[in-house]
């Protein structure tokens, strides 16, 4: 496992995630067709297409919450595979935030974003408070750290769902349309921490219909339809015009209102 | 500040009065038929004795037979529900396990348990109990004088130690046979979970293990507390059944007094009375207890 790059070309010293032509199926549907990117140290990269275009199940192979059936996905210098010891190792690297946050409702917000750490790294319960309140405090919610998933609005809960990712230190950070779920009013407090946590560096893979993040946060933008990786470009070029027809298409639909 | 209206106090209508009136008149009637035309001598006090006696010698009540089966139903219920709560934890997880041979045990447990008849089932168990598995772990011969099993604790927990083994067979009867109800109740418990909390779970990086225990258990467990409760009850009645296999409960005390006192209609009204108290008394207990973790969570 020492020296990746010379058994797969694509990868240098600075890729963090790849994709060597992934395909997956449900069933008898092909949801992804042979997706092949690469995302480097510190990229932000903004997957967006119509609904049902893979995106989501593209994002959810880098930690395995898919698997996938064909070609192989390296994440920091492993591959991904079935391998529940590595699995665990590569979620550790991997932070997700997920459309529905999915916080645990039976625990405290501090609980919620101590757990990682106490289980996978190990962590004593003092250290781990730490961590997490420090990042409880970079989402400014640490003020609502005794409480309950149930009492906090759905922005409130989003940030702790990104603060429990970032608790696990993770080296990328994965976003399913974390701002679909709320309220429109809720959508720029959980934006602006994303934007905070892109300026400090963070390799990030967000999916997301907000264009306007796109635009301000981007480095490069990924156009995916039925399955497959339809753009792959910069976000200037992108949005610049140098696109094919079908993102035409879907950008006017979604930029109408 | 407004005040909401008075509201106005629901009062018993007619058609209630005409109801009590021709349910009152139906018992009358059963009164009169059974006092009048079935000749039969009543002798309550007969049977009383067998619940609770006076001891001219000590001059105290002393409890008898029948509380005594009572208790021992009692005792059968709260192991046998131990047992199948732990086998339904456990059986209930392989019905959800992504593992084939996992799922196909537990499936085929339930499936037994559940498509032959209760007394089959506990007829079929015990013969199998009684014959190979008490020989084999040596329940039969333990020492009756033996300070563990003559002290009071253990007389609390297990009842008289010369029937030992009798009530190990028949809790263990029970266990199964509740067992199998218990894993469908968990397997729901389980399923009710949403999936985003699995994933949730896994993607800070817990085992599959701590995903279950730290994750998926806490929260099924809460909500399966009220239908587990319901199975607790269910349990002390269809405890009844295993008085066929001569295990000492009410059931089978019941029909030693009935046939003894040849006073079967007081026997089995009055036995019929102390199930409905002890069931009754844990269902009001038990939606005491759930109205007051509801208050507390808010």
């Amino acid at each position: 496992m020492s020296d990746i790059s010379a058994k797969s070309p694509t990868l240098g010293p600075d890729t963090l995630i790849s994709f060597d032509g992934v395909s997956k199926w449900f069933d008898q549907f092909q949801a992804l067709k042979d997706i092949n990117l690469m995302v480097k140290q510190g990229e932000r990269v903004v997957v967006c297409g119509p609904s049902g275009s893979g995106k989501s199940t593209m994002i959810r192979c880098v930690n395995q919450l898919e698997n996938h059936q064909q070609g192989t996905i390296h994440v920091c210098g492993r591959e991904v595979y079935g391998n529940m010891k590595q699995l665990e190792q590569v979620r550790r690297e991997v932070g997700m935030v997920f459309q529905s946050f999915n916080l645990f409702p039976h625990l405290s917000i501090l609980q919620n974003v101590t757990l990682g750490p106490i289980r996978n790294i190990k962590l004593s319960r003092a250290e781990a408070s730490d961590i997490a309140m420090h990042y409880l405090d970079r989402v400014q919610i640490a003020d609502q750290a005794g409480k309950f998933p149930s009492q906090l609005s759905g922005g409130q809960q989003q940030r702790v769902a990104i603060a429990r990712a970032l608790a696990m230190k993770p080296r990328v950070m994965l976003f399913d349309e974390p701002t679909s779920a709320l309220d429109p009013e809720m959508i720029n407090e959980v934006l602006d921490v994303m934007t905070e946590l892109a300026d400090d560096g963070m390799t990030m893979m967000v999916v997301t219909h907000e264009m306007g993040f796109a635009r301000e946060v981007a480095d490069r933008v990924v156009f995916m339809d039925e399955g497959r990786v339809e753009e792959n470009c910069g976000k200037d070029a992108f949005f610049a015009g140098g696109r094919g027809q079908r993102a035409e298409a879907f950008l006017s639909k979604i930029l109408q209102h | 500040m407004t005040r909401p209206p008075p509201q106005i106090r629901r009062r018993l209508t007619i058609v209630d009065y005409v109801c009590f009136g021709l349910v009152a008149a139906i018992i009358a009637y059963a009164v009169y038929r059974v006092s009048d035309v079935l000749v039969y001598n009543w002798n309550w006090s007969r049977v009383f004795n067998f619940v609770i006696y006076y001891d001219e010698d000590t001059a105290r009540y002393v409890p008898n037979l029948l509380l005594k089966g009572i208790a021992t139903t009692l005792r059968l219920a709260f192991w046998a529900t131990i047992i199948a709560a732990t086998l339904g934890l456990v059986m209930g997880y392989m019905r959800t396990s992504k593992n084939l041979a996992m799922r196909m045990i537990s499936r085929c447990y339930v499936e037994l348990v559940r498509n032959i008849p209760p007394v089959v089932f506990i007829f079929i168990f015990y013969f199998f109990l009684s014959g190979q598995l008490m020989p084999l772990i040596g329940l039969d011969d333990i020492d009756k004088n033996g300070a563990l099993v003559s002290s009071g604790v253990f007389y609390t927990l297990f009842g008289d130690p010369r029937l030992f083994s009798n009530f190990v067979a028949g809790a263990l009867c029970l266990a199964l046979f509740e067992g199998a109800y218990i894993t469908e109740i968990v397997r729901a418990g389980i399923q009710s979970i949403p999936k985003g909390q699995w994933e949730a779970a896994r993607a800070v990086g817990l085992s599959p293990l701590a995903v279950l225990r730290d994750i998926i258990f806490p929260q099924a467990v809460r909500k399966i507390l009220p239908p587990l409760a319901g199975q607790f009850i269910t349990l002390i009645k269809d405890s009844a059944i295993v008085s066929l296999i001569s295990i000492q409960e009410l059931t089978f005390l019941a029909t030693e007094v009935a046939s003894t006192t040849t006073k079967v209609f007081e026997t089995w009204i009055i036995v019929g009375a102390m199930y409905f108290i002890l069931c009754y008394f844990f269902a009001a207990l038990f939606s005491h207890l759930e109205k007051r973790a509801l208050q507390a969570r808010r």
